[in-house]
């Protein structure tokens, strides 16, 4: 079984250096595109491959840097970004990427950014992962070093700035548009969506944003060949993918396998089953803002459609486990806590109602929760909805409380019932 | 024009605007609050929530924000779909869970707009059971009171202070459901146009703190269509009035002048109207007595005796108008002394600017812009005149009109101009062109493409070779430096590819080239077939009135006074020591026998007066004012006669009737001046069509000055008699002081107040628009009685001024306005004084440096033989040679500016 992206990591070990990096065969990827192939060569490559966004919306790659602004008459200069603020509860991926081989990223960046040709790029790093922060900047500085960042990159003609922006620690930053709003020093709330980022992004200009892992697949891509990528994976999205687990399991963590990988292998093989003594009750697929599945669902294969398909979202692969000891009105209460704490303000529905939801099951969980409660959360269920709100991220987190009444409601009841949280 | 479905129904509507706009100007009710029709649409409190279908096939349709939804040919929408109804509740119940339950305790109880949408949405029982947050308030200085804790998040103000206005000390802070508007301490807001954040505001976070002294809901306020008296511009304003005194000023919707705003001086200047130093009684010196300076408050017949006795003995009489009295008032005067005997009371210099501007207006080709059109300009030069402080409202306008420029970003695209936020973030900080040339730092410049600081005959100089590198007919400034030139060819450039450029200027600089360097552009412009605008600032609200009724300077009244054939002055209010140096004035006032003053405030040439008629202020005044723009405006009294406080020009009127009993032409009233005055004038013809007569009545009913939930008329007077009064009557208008009348939309000119069922706030402006941000229902009050000339010849202005240099030992001094201090009525109030400056000479480092004087340190100077004593206040931004007067500030009333000032040196008084 291939592992494209963390074949040269070592969880817990130093991350490759330049000429590391370069000995396992990086920067082939970039010397190959700058030299030998066009932009739109490159594309549709990427197109090829079926690759699809790994920040969570799974929307396919190369579709996404179509629908940059042709050269003739764009305005410049134009903008690639990483999102690198991965502060999804659950998810750990990027940060492994980052930590472990950095270059591997700024490669993806540069052949990313040659091929939508965008002259300025970003990566746009979460507060807290200040080890990735520093490799990273290191990691640039090599890169500069050598010609692979700055101008006339290989002696292709092709200019490319690169700057690392730490995040000041929102969970919003995360989102496309107000991660713009970030970096442009203006509060992180989202923008509306028309007209698209790629048309007018950061400062007004033409600005594409992918996920680190989506970046981090790019040079595979060149290297290999969209077939070989295609075929790396279990169904018809290309690929690896790094899927993680936490929660009560033997052995939490995370492992490159192929797109498509059941549940249940990821759960039983990978990290080891449920700890002694514990059941499974249910899972987070994507993260925090997806909706439980539960055993029924153990055999899904973990791919954007079939995730979707069984009634909740594949999002950014990262799971996180319930199991029967856990009380499910709590869990779901701690990630209200957080939803609402890292709501903008921006929107009346997210800023008012996540902080009442939260606190709703908060009385629950300390048993003074009242007759009409359900009720009030399954307003809050609609009133949060897609469409509703300004952005995802309020839907997202009537996600979990969603499938939580849906699947959990017994514990609800008892919870209200008996005025007591069973499991305290 | 696009069909869309309502509910099943189709409309046509304008194409392009937004669902909200479209569904509100078809009189629909659809609850928002971030949504404002001047700031537009950017989506935060989803209150505007409708059903949208794909097609007419679709059941299940999707909730949408109309504010953030086109409204494009085939849209279908539901308002009365059972699951987007539930949502819009649902949005209001999430607002309400932290509002405190505090509206009768609240000044905005009453005209809430967060109550009407809450009725609107439906929601009426609270489900939430936990703590409400609070927050803790700022003082915010003598305008607006805060109050955070009523607050729902909906950004306007931020929006507001931020966005339109170019404010920096004011902002949102903090995250989630602790989101802070506010400053980051406590402090005055720094901001002009700060007071607009009482409309702006959906709910009682800020509110009124002048209101706030003497309080009254809305409903119990009398109210009035006027217009504000303290500029030029003459945006129109709602008086509210109760128990005889004003209570407060807000913004009246005038699609052309003021649209939805109004500035600080304009909202909270009212106070001088119930300030201590109001003539409330006529007064009678005694002439004998004269020593002991008593002034002898009389009865209304008494005076009119007096004056009879003064009329019949006197060998001369002669009338001093005002720039700041209505255009009946002036025009009675002049019918009492006779034409040849009124005379303009305006200091020398700006009578003459203003007829240069009128001049300029009506012989040239270049049409004078209404605020609405100067909006739409996409390039402008200022020629000397710092609108800020001598035209606030104009500012704000220069504000919006460097942003349609840049609106081409947003048009290509393909962004709608009302998705605000969207288009603030393609178009970033881009501005259009906006040159300011200034003799120091105006508050315009943190926008301005480039500023030159150079003293005003420069800056005509200037201008003239702006005119000249726009078409090379227009004269050449020989001597001017190499580099200025080139500026003035990068700015010919800039307003010749405008499609709209704008030329600003105005007689606050006080100088005559100045305002003729602004025609040349404006002209070369127009010469070269550019579309142009050409905005003149005029000091005061009917500076142009006055001025197109026309009559004798000052100095010619003071020529005639000193040659011995008058003995009698009538000044209708106004002060001369405003006007002319003190001594001149003093001069004067003791040649005349008898000095007669009809006027509101007590000023120095009221102390020298023999006779004083106690005159109602713009509150207690109908009449007619024409503005910068030339558009004549008529205001409506808001208070009922009080006392023997009379109407200006029912003072003369009465004096009329005494002095000549046996005249045949009598004027009568508002209505037959009004007539004589189109009679004698053509130019003011519109006159008659300005507002319906006084015997104007809809559907035979008065309009009520009073609202129909007006509370306590049977006890407000209880305590003098129990029997209930007779309403006031009003003769002069088809205003009633009452609550009875007609009930529905009067005439534009005749909105009292902006009110509609469900609608208590200022918000139910929708109801009286044509369309949302269009003329109000019937067309906007006011006429313009200034049109450009076509086929009229004109010449360029050639008579291109000396450069002033520098002279030895001499520095210039140059007028200095302040939106609050230099304007002579509103500085009487309370608010706007403790914002005014203190006395001082503005001078620049590298003088300061070489007088070795520090800030605040006193500096004595003469200019025209006047000593004063000031300390200096250093402006950077100021040229050498150049020191800057604060206008209108302390005793420098009456010095002409510009002038040369010797600084007495070793003084440290």
């Amino acid at each position: 079984m291939e592992r494209p992206l963390t074949k040269h990591i070592t969880i817990g070990g130093g991350p490759l250096n330049l000429s590391e990096y370069e000995k396992v065969g990086g920067y082939e990827a970039c010397r190959k595109s700058l030299r030998t192939l066009t932009p739109d060569n490159i594309l549709q490559l990427v197109k090829d491959s079926n690759l699809r966004g790994r920040g969570g919306a799974g929307f396919p790659t190369g579709l996404k840097w179509c629908s940059m602004p042709s050269l003739q008459n764009s305005p410049r200069p134009r903008y690639l970004i990483a999102d690198a603020d991965e502060m999804e509860p659950g998810a750990f991926k990027d940060r492994i990427l980052m930590e472990g081989n950095p270059h591997q990223l700024i490669e993806g960046l540069i052949i990313s950014a040659y091929s939508v040709d965008t002259e300025i790029g970003y990566i746009f790093i979460r507060s807290e992962y200040t080890l990735a922060a520093k490799r990273i900047k290191k990691a640039i500085e090599e890169a500069y070093e050598k010609g692979y960042l700055g101008f006339n990159i290989l002696g292709s003609g092709f200019n490319f700035e690169l700057r690392l922006h730490v995040s000041s620690g929102r969970y919003i930053c995360g989102e496309g548009t107000a991660l713009a709003n970030s970096i442009e020093g203006n509060r992180a709330v989202p923008r509306h969506k028309v007209p698209r980022q790629t048309e007018s992004g950061l400062w007004g200009m033409p600005t594409l944003l992918n996920n680190v892992e989506t970046l981090c697949n790019i040079p595979h891509i060149i290297n290999n060949g969209a077939v070989w990528f295609k075929n790396l994976s279990k169904c018809k999205d290309g690929g690896t993918k790094i899927f993680g687990v936490s929660g009560k399991v033997k052995k939490p963590g995370a492992w490159e396998l192929p797109m498509g990988t059941t549940i249940r292998e990821i759960l039983e093989e990978h990290a080891g089953g449920m700890l002694d003594g514990l059941k499974f009750r249910g899972t987070l697929p994507g993260g925090a803002s997806t909706d439980f599945l539960v055993e029924q669902h153990l055999d899904v294969p973990m791919d954007y459609d079939s995730v979707q398909k069984a009634g909740s979202r594949f999002g950014t692969g990262t799971m996180i486990v319930l199991d029967d000891h856990t009380c499910p009105v709590g869990m779901v209460h701690n990630l209200e806590s957080f939803f609402a704490r890292e709501s903008c303000g921006w929107c009346t529905p997210c800023r008012e109602g996540l902080p009442w939801t939260a606190k709703i099951l908060k009385a629950i969980e300390e048993g003074k929760g009242e007759p009409g409660d359900i009720e009030i959360l399954e307003f809050h269920i609609r009133a949060l909805g897609p469409g509703r709100t300004f952005c995802a991220l309020a839907p997202g987190a009537m996600e979990p409380l969603r499938s939580a009444l849906k699947f959990f409601r017994e514990d609800f009841d008892t919870h209200i019932r008996d005025k007591r949280c069973p499991w305290r | 024009m696009a069909t869309i479905f309502i509910d099943n129904i189709p409309y046509q509507v304008q194409d392009g605007q937004n669902l909200l706009s479209a569904c509100l100007s078809l009189g629909f009710n659809i609850p928002y609050f971030c949504w404002h029709p001047a700031m537009h649409a950017v989506g935060a409190c989803r209150m505007c929530a409708v059903k949208q279908f794909r097609d007419e096939n679709d059941t299940r349709g999707s909730i949408v924000m109309s504010c953030m939804t086109p409204a494009t040919d085939g849209t279908r929408i539901s308002i009365e779909d059972d699951d987007v109804r539930e949502f819009r509740a649902g949005v209001i119940e999430f607002l309400m869970i932290n509002h405190p339950h505090d509206c009768p305790v609240c000044d905005e109880g009453g005209e809430c707009h967060l109550q009407d949408m809450t009725v609107m949405s439906g929601h009426v029982y609270r489900r939430y059971r936990f703590k409400k947050r609070t927050y803790l308030n700022q003082n915010l200085g003598p305008f607006i009171n805060h109050e955070m804790n009523r607050c729902i998040q909906c950004y306007r103000c931020v929006r507001f202070y931020r966005d339109y206005c170019g404010g920096r000390d004011f902002n949102v802070f903090g995250a989630h459901e602790r989101i802070y508007f506010g400053r980051c301490a406590d402090g005055t807001l720094e901001n002009e146009f700060s007071g607009n954040l009482v409309e702006v505001c959906p709910t009682g976070v800020f509110t009124d703190k002048t209101l706030r002294k003497h309080y009254t809901r809305k409903w119990d306020l009398q109210t009035a269509p006027s217009v504000c008296p303290h500029c030029g511009l003459g945006c129109n304003t709602i008086v509210g009035e109760r128990y005889g005194s004003v209570r407060r000023i807000l913004n009246r919707y005038n699609h052309e002048v003021n649209g939805y705003f109004l500035c600080d001086r304009g909202r909270f200047g009212y106070e001088f109207v119930n300030g201590s130093n109001r003539v409330l009684q006529p007064i009678i010196r005694d002439s004998s007595n004269n020593s002991k300076n008593s002034n002898q408050p009389v009865q209304e017949t008494e005076v009119l005796e007096h004056l009879a006795k003064i009329w019949r003995s006197s060998k001369g009489i002669i009338g001093l108008g005002s720039p700041r009295a209505t255009l009946e008032a002036n025009f009675s005067l002049r019918s009492l002394v006779g034409p040849e005997n009124f005379y303009l009371g305006m200091s020398e210099p700006e009578s003459k600017m203003i007829s240069r501007i009128i001049q300029v207006l009506r012989s040239g080709p270049v049409h004078s812009p209404s605020l609405r059109e100067v909006e739409l300009c996409d390039a402008v030069l200022i020629l000397g005149e710092d609108v800020t402080n001598s035209a606030p409202r104009l500012a704000l306008s220069l504000r919006q009109s460097v942003r349609q420029k840049s609106m081409e970003i947003a048009d290509r695209l393909k962004i709608p101009r009302w998705a605000d936020a969207a288009v603030r973030q393609a178009v970033q900080s881009k501005k259009g062109p906006l040159f300011i040339l200034s003799p120091f730092a105006t508050k315009l410049d943190d926008i301005a493409t480039e500023t030159l600081r150079i003293d005003p005959n420069d800056i005509a100089r200037f201008g003239f070779q702006v005119a000249h590198e726009i078409n090379h007919e227009a004269p050449e400034v020989a001597d001017l430096q190499p580099n200025l030139k080139e500026l003035a060819i990068r700015i010919a450039a800039a307003l010749k590819q405008a499609s709209m450029p704008l030329v600003v200027s105005g007689t606050g600089s006080g100088t005559l080239s100045v305002i003729n360097a602004a025609a040349n552009v404006a002209w070369a412009l127009s010469d070269k077939g550019e579309k142009a605008g050409l905005f003149y600032t005029v000091p005061e609200c009917n500076s142009l009135g006055l001025g197109l009724m026309g009559g004798g300077s000052l100095r010619e009244c003071f020529e005639k006074v000193n040659s011995d054939s008058v003995d009698t002055l009538v000044i209708l209010e106004n002060d001369l020591y405003r006007r002319a140096p003190a001594e001149m004035v003093e001069s004067i006032l003791r040649k005349c026998k008898h000095t007669i003053v009809i006027d509101h405030l007590f000023s120095k040439t009221i102390q020298k007066a023999e006779v004083v008629f106690p005159c109602g202020t713009f509150a207690e005044t109908t009449g007619s004012f024409v503005n910068s723009e030339g558009r004549v405006q008529r205001l409506y009294r808001a208070m009922p006669e009080t006392g023997e406080i009379l109407e200006s020009h029912n003072w003369i009127l009465e004096i009329i009737k005494t002095v000549k009993p046996d005249a045949t032409d009598h004027l009568l009233n508002i209505d037959s001046i009004c007539e004589s005055i189109t009679r004698e004038f053509s130019i003011f013809k519109p006159l008659l069509e300005l507002a319906p007569s006084s015997q104007f009545r809809a559907i035979g009913q008065k309009i009520p000055r009073q609202s129909h939930r007006f509370s306590g008329r049977t006890s407000m007077s209880a305590n003098i008699s129990v029997h209930e009064p007779k309403p006031p009557d009003d003769s002069e208008s088809p205003l009633s002081f009452s609550m009875e009348g007609y009930p529905g939309i009067p005439p534009s000119s005749l909105i009292q107040r902006f009110w509609a069922p469900g609608w208590n706030s200022g918000q139910s402006v929708n109801k009286f628009q044509s369309e949302i941000n269009g003329p109000l229902l019937g067309g906007d009050p006011g006429k313009r009685l200034i049109e450009p000339s076509t086929g009229n010849k004109w010449n360029y202005f050639s008579d291109i001024p000396e450069a002033n240099g520098h002279r030895d030992k001499e520095w210039l001094a140059l007028p200095k306005f302040h939106i609050f201090g230099s304007e002579e009525l509103s500085r009487f109030g309370a608010s706007i004084s403790e914002r005014a400056p203190k006395p001082y000479v503005g001078i620049s480092s590298q003088d300061a440096d070489l007088l070795d004087k520090k800030e605040g340190e006193k500096v004595s100077l003469v200019i025209d033989n006047v000593l004063l004593n000031l300390p200096a206040h250093i402006i950077n931004s100021l040229p050498r040679g150049v020191i800057a007067l604060p206008v209108g500030i302390s005793n420098l009333d009456g010095i002409e500016l510009p002038a040369w000032a010797r600084i007495v040196e070793n003084s440290n008084g």
